[in-house]
């Protein structure tokens, strides 16, 4: 017996029931599909996650201020104040692996021009903050070191400010109110649309950080330290560096607790790459559960079949069929259940992966592994499933099955 | 001197029912040679269809020998019996066991598939060479829903036919059939055998038996009697003599 004999005696006898054989297929088929379609949803936000992520920068380091101890007593983060102006000094002088460092003093409140008004975030930065945090300026200019140094009330503003307090008309040379500080907007950054958690990053409005800690929120001390490393590869060194510069300047001894946090940006697309590995799991395990029950479908048919098929197996055991040849007729039979469905299934997934990403806008990922997982698992569970109603079937004995009524 | 196609030796076969043990045959001695048309006669409990089995290689029998063709059957495996009901036997049954949904071609084609040696194209050649051989050459490509219960045992006997079997068993296999039906069935297996054909056929019906050359008849596990048949009808001429049927 040659397996070229056992697929065709398997495919004729699909083929006089073709209409069971398709419902007995479409269990995969909708298991396959859900498999692949959930799975390029699942890889596709990550992806989206990833490229919004490091369209921020990925070599970007943060510095916040961390718990604070007096005298065995934790202080809350916000209120800290130990972050200073000659900690961004050090930062430049220690640290090779930092090409730019800036700090970064916020304040939340409502701008005003004329008889609008709109609130949102005004950040005092430095010069180099724009090619930290990949700001560019669309139009008009930056400020200077001059200005920084004389606290100048300029800034610039981000593209949601101008549509809601400016409309059509040119805000360069007007003048914004924010916390009745009149600000004069010399540039407008470029466009940068929201980041991976849904953030306007266009809702924004820069000035000089001195303009800010003085005149605006007046404090000495800032809020936090955005930096960059010189590349990606020198993100670990950077952060090291980072830590024992400002370790050094809060004159922290060895064994003593870290004072703020050091955060990179490499760090939070893992952490949101896993969250969303996470749901790509679950919505995998889900459509893979549909699978099972696929599987679980084509061995109850394939079961019911060998009862139903009884005479059948009796005749073709009479006619020199041997116990083998019957096995693998029914496994055949099952396997091209299950793979047809599977390759139907994942021409449909595919197919509904498109229709989804055009119709929702979601981004979506059809990675060669899922189609290839899919698939592989389809013939396993063809296998798995049609074996025992196939051991049935070459184990019956000629004489009943052929008088089996 | 012919050749012996079937020779059993004091066959014995037990079956055990739960406690009960059931002596179905009880030291069967019986020699067929080639050519030959036998009958085997009985009542229903008689034993004709375990030593059916037996003849068929379906099943073993507890004690005794049993050559087919000059091969000892007690030490083959399951699969060599498989192999040898593969290349020395055809079977006709009384409820013709047709593969539905398939045509009269493919079903003749069944049994070649378990031969690996017979490549597609001699498949399909061998059983249209088949049912040319039982006159069916115009309904090749019908399938048995669409053939009437004579046609159907005709397809039955082309697909016994195409290994070109050392004997045909065949069961009941008029059971089904009309009387004319029946007539032609046994005309037609009269003209397999007048050109050579190995014949064993298990009947309960004596007229049926009276067409073929020997009776073996069955009796509680025992062969009662033996004997040539001498007044050996022709299902040809016994045809003729029918009344006419109106054809619809």
């Amino acid at each position: 017996m040659n397996y070229t004999n056992s697929v065709k005696i398997a495919l004729s006898a699909l083929k006089r029931n073709k209409f069971r054989a398709f419902l007995t297929m479409l269990g995969i088929i909708i298991g396959v599909a859900s498999v692949i379609v959930m799975l390029a949803i699942g890889q596709g936000s990550k992806k989206s996650i990833q490229d919004q992520m490091s369209g921020m920068g990925t070599n970007l380091i943060f510095a916040m201020p961390g718990a604070e101890q007096k005298g065995g007593v934790r202080m809350g983060n916000s209120d800290a104040k130990n972050l200073k102006l000659t900690d961004i000094e050090a930062i430049e002088r220690n640290c090779p692996a930092i090409s730019d460092v800036s700090p970064e003093v916020r304040s939340s409140g409502q701008a005003v021009v004329g008889n609008q008004n709109w609130p949102t975030t005004i950040y005092g930065v430095n010069t180099k903050y724009f090619n930290i945090r990949k700001y560019t300026i669309g139009s008009g200019r930056g400020f200077s070191e001059s200005e920084i140094q004389s606290y100048a009330k300029v800034c610039l503003v981000g593209q949601t400010i101008v549509e809601n307090l400016f409309g059509k008309t040119d805000p360069i040379g007007q003048t914004i109110r924010y916390k009745n500080i009149p600000l004069l907007i010399i540039g407008v950054l470029g466009e940068k649309g929201e980041n991976g958690m849904g953030q306007d990053q266009d809702d924004l409005i820069m000035a000089p950080y001195t303009t800010v800690q003085k005149r605006i929120l007046a404090i000495t001390h800032i809020q936090s330290i955005a930096a960059s490393a010189a590349s990606e590869e020198l993100n670990d060194a950077a952060i090291t560096q980072i830590t024992e510069s400002l370790r050094s300047s809060h004159k922290l001894k060895a064994g003593e607790e870290d004072d703020f946090q050091v955060r990179s940006q490499a760090e939070m697309v893992q952490m949101f790459s896993s969250i969303s590995d996470i749901m790509t799991a679950l919505l995998g395990a889900i459509s893979g559960i549909s699978l099972l029950v696929g599987g679980i479908g084509i061995m109850n048919i394939m079961y019911v079949s060998v009862t139903e098929r009884t005479r059948e197996i009796g005749l073709r055991l009479s006619v020199g069929g041997r116990g083998n040849d019957i096995l693998m007729q029914f496994l055949i039979e099952s396997i091209l259940l299950s793979v047809f469905g599977g390759v139907i299934g994942i021409s449909l997934g595919i197919l509904a992966t498109q229709i989804t990403a055009s119709i929702m806008s979601w981004p979506v990922v059809i990675s060669v592994f899922s189609v290839v997982m899919a698939f592989l698992v389809c013939s396993a569970i063809g296998i798995f499933f049609g074996w025992y109603p196939a051991r049935k079937a070459a184990g019956l004995n000629p004489i009943d099955a052929l008088r089996y009524e | 001197m012919k050749r012996t196609i079937i020779e059993v030796r004091d066959l014995k076969k037990v079956f055990h029912v739960g406690e009960i043990t059931v002596h179905a045959l009880k030291g069967i001695n019986l020699e067929i040679k080639e050519g030959e048309f036998v009958a085997i006669m009985g009542t229903s409990g008689s034993g004709k269809s375990t030593m059916l089995n037996v003849l068929g290689c379906l099943d073993k029998p507890t004690s005794g020998s049993y050559h087919l063709d000059g091969i000892s059957m007690g030490e083959l495996s399951k699969n060599e019996l498989a192999g040898l009901r593969n290349s020395k036997l055809g079977f006709v049954f009384q409820s013709y066991n047709l593969l539905s949904r398939t045509s009269a071609l493919e079903n003749v084609e069944l049994p070649l598939f378990y031969n690996s040696k017979v490549r597609p194209k001699e498949r399909r050649e061998r059983a249209e060479a088949a049912l040319e051989a039982v006159g069916l050459t115009d309904r090749m490509h019908h399938m048995p829903n669409q053939l009437s219960g004579g046609q159907q045992q005709r397809v039955a006997i082309a697909r016994s036919l195409v290994n070109d079997p050392v004997v045909i068993l065949a069961d009941e296999a008029t059971g089904n059939l009309d009387t004319r039906t029946s007539y032609e069935i046994m005309a037609l297996l009269q003209d397999l055998n007048s050109k050579g054909k190995t014949i064993v056929f298990v009947t309960h019906e004596p007229d049926i038996a009276k067409f073929m050359t020997r009776q073996v008849v069955f009796r509680d596990g025992h062969i009662i009697r033996e004997e040539y048949v001498t007044e050996r009808n022709n299902a040809i001429e016994l045809l003729k003599s029918l009344p006419v049927e109106e054809l619809v």
